[in-house]
């Protein structure tokens, strides 16, 4: 049988879950990174990261938008999908994702995002015009105090808010990763080490998108990149990027030692089959080349320009190897047998409901919700609103 | 009270909150049928539902009452367990009727490939072959007895295949091969 190798199942020929089950907690990962840099300013106080709070809230919500969807084009059906809240079923987690979901998107980033944008969205229903004025008003829910005790108490509850968003956030994409450590028929997912994994991952996905978002951003509109903003992102990105390595080479060391009946198999197939997604982009060129590249911005004292390629690269290629290892968490737990004597082929379709166009499609859209997010609740500082509402 | 009025927008977006909790629960309580959560987590009405439904297989207790000298070969043959229906198909309409209802006759050269075609994931000490190369598109029943179908056992070859003519309909592949098994 063509692309199957040894002795498999027949209901392990073919992979049930494609590439846009690995585009899901791909896309999650980047919602609770954008979430936690995002936190880094508002909770832990970190000054540095401000010229990025409010597009990392923005790009937290473009991603979440966009996140469900490549489970409902993988299932097929959305108009089933609201049962899940009406017909709640607690023992399964997969089911419980629909209220995880919610809450994070309604109680967590539209709430704080409402909370930190209040002040301009009122004076935007003031100053600006036809349509756009209407949906302005609609967004300020009809109150227009924007006094300074009004303020006052936004800036406390937006911080509480925020507060719950972490744990919040942990919960949205570590249970991503418990979906799969709990799969204890699966050697290759089964891992109480994959919930963790996949949050420092995600941490590190998302902060590299923000860091990327804003250096794009900025040159786009003709400003000056603030490099103390960009360092210490990279300084962060490169310490959870540490941990997540670590996380991951723990993982690694404790399967190799534990050596059990599934070792030899996953053995064999990190080193034929996975051997270029695994060994190649994800721990060489997606883990070790950006560590090594924030390594050196961290110890030797680079140009201004050197430093900013630096970044982006060392973003580029985190994003690439955070992509890789959703990739070989999701194909490669469906790549070998059961019996471990076999394995099987994943051949990506092009033009079909799961094949490769629909995911560049998937992952292309958070980049239009964000324009549009961007256009509604522009995140740098308009002087001019500010000076009108001020008369100045 | 000064609080209050400045912390009156957080009332505005608490109010939305609520106000589409209440339209979730208008929803759900017309959507989500009245019978959902009676048994279990699925619509108690359904059980019903399904019950009255019309009764498609015999059971191979009713063929056994007719077609009784099949019975005594397969009892003592390799098929022993493989419930009739599961070649023959669902047979309930030729038991209530069956010299109206005459079901058609499987054919063995496709029919016995279903449970016996050779695979890796099947027990090794199940009876598996190359259909190309052990028959060579000669139906089964030249050399095997369905009924009992181990060559050489006291029915003997195609000894049956004249009596199972009178029952058979499609075939049912997947109970075919559980039951086999």
């Amino acid at each position: 049988m063509s692309g199957v190798e040894g002795y498999i199942y027949p209901n392990e020929v073919t992979l049930y879950w494609s590439v846009l089950i690995v585009l899901y907690p791909f896309i999650t990962g980047l919602v609770a990174g954008a979430f936690i840099l995002a936190s880094l300013e508002r909770v832990f106080r970190v000054e540095a990261v401000k010229p990025t709070y409010r597009l990392a809230l923005l790009t937290a919500l473009a991603f979440l938008l966009d996140a469900p969807l490549p489970l409902q084009l993988h299932l097929g059906h959305p108009e089933r999908s609201p049962e899940m809240y009406f017909t709640p079923h607690s023992t399964s987690a997969m089911a419980m994702f629909g209220y995880v979901y919610l809450w994070y998107l309604m109680a967590v980033l539209v709430f704080e995002i409402w909370l930190d944008y209040r002040r301009d969205i009122v004076l935007m229903s003031q100053q600006s015009k036809g349509v756009m004025r209407l949906i302005y008003k609609v967004m300020t829910l009809g109150s227009s105090n924007i006094s300074e005790r009004a303020l006052h108490i936004d800036d406390k509850v937006g911080w509480i808010v925020t507060l719950v968003g972490i744990p919040s956030a942990f919960l949205l994409h570590g249970y991503v990763g418990f979906i799969f450590g709990s799969i204890k028929a699966n050697p290759w997912w089964s891992s109480p080490l994959m919930p963790v994994v996949f949050i420092f991952s995600a941490m590190v996905s998302g902060i590299a998108a923000v860091m990327l978002l804003y250096m794009a951003t900025t040159k786009l509109r003709g400003q000056k990149i603030d490099m103390r903003c960009v360092d210490t992102i990279a300084m962060y990105m490169f310490y959870i990027f540490i941990i997540d390595f670590s996380l991951e080479m723990l993982d690694l060391v404790h399967r190799i030692y534990e050596a059990d009946e599934s070792f030899r198999s996953l053995n064999f197939m990190v080193h034929t089959r996975l051997y270029i997604p695994h060994i190649v982009i994800q721990i060489c060129l997606g883990t070790i080349a950006p560590l090594i590249l924030l390594f050196l911005t961290q110890i030797v004292k680079l140009p201004e320009v050197v430093r900013k390629r630096i970044y982006a690269t060392a973003g580029c290629l985190a994003l690439v190897g955070v992509f890789a290892m959703r990739w070989n968490v999701v194909i490669g737990g469906q790549l070998f047998s059961k019996s471990f004597l076999g394995y099987t082929t994943y051949k990506m379709e092009l033009v079909t409901r799961e094949g490769l166009l629909a995911a560049a499609g998937l992952t292309i859209l958070p980049l239009l919700f964000l324009w549009a997010l961007v256009k509604l609740l522009p995140p740098w500082p308009d002087k001019s609103l500010h000076e009108a509402a001020t008369g100045d | 009270m000064s609080g209050l009025k400045d912390a009156g927008h957080l009332f505005r977006f608490a109010g939305l909150f609520v106000l589409a909790f209440l339209v979730f629960l208008v929803v759900r309580s017309y959507v989500v049928p009245k019978t959902f959560g009676q048994y279990g987590h699925y619509r108690g009405a359904s059980i019903g539902e399904i019950a009255s439904r019309p009764i498609k297989f015999a059971g191979h207790q009713t063929c056994e009452t007719c077609h009784t000298d099949i019975s005594d070969i397969k009892t003592k043959g390799a098929h022993a367990h493989v419930n009739c229906e599961a070649c023959h198909g669902a047979l309930a309409a030729h038991a209530d009727d069956p010299t109206t209802v005459t079901p058609v006759k499987p054919d063995t050269a496709v029919l016995c490939a279903q449970c016996h075609a050779a695979s890796a994931a099947k027990p090794k000490d199940f009876p598996q072959v190359d259909p190309a190369d052990h028959a060579g598109g000669v139906p089964c029943e030249t050399c095997h007895n369905p009924h009992s179908p181990v060559v050489g056992s006291d029915s003997g070859a195609s000894a049956g295949s004249d009596s199972s003519a009178s029952a058979g309909a499609g075939s049912s592949a997947k109970t075919a091969k559980g039951g086999a098994k």
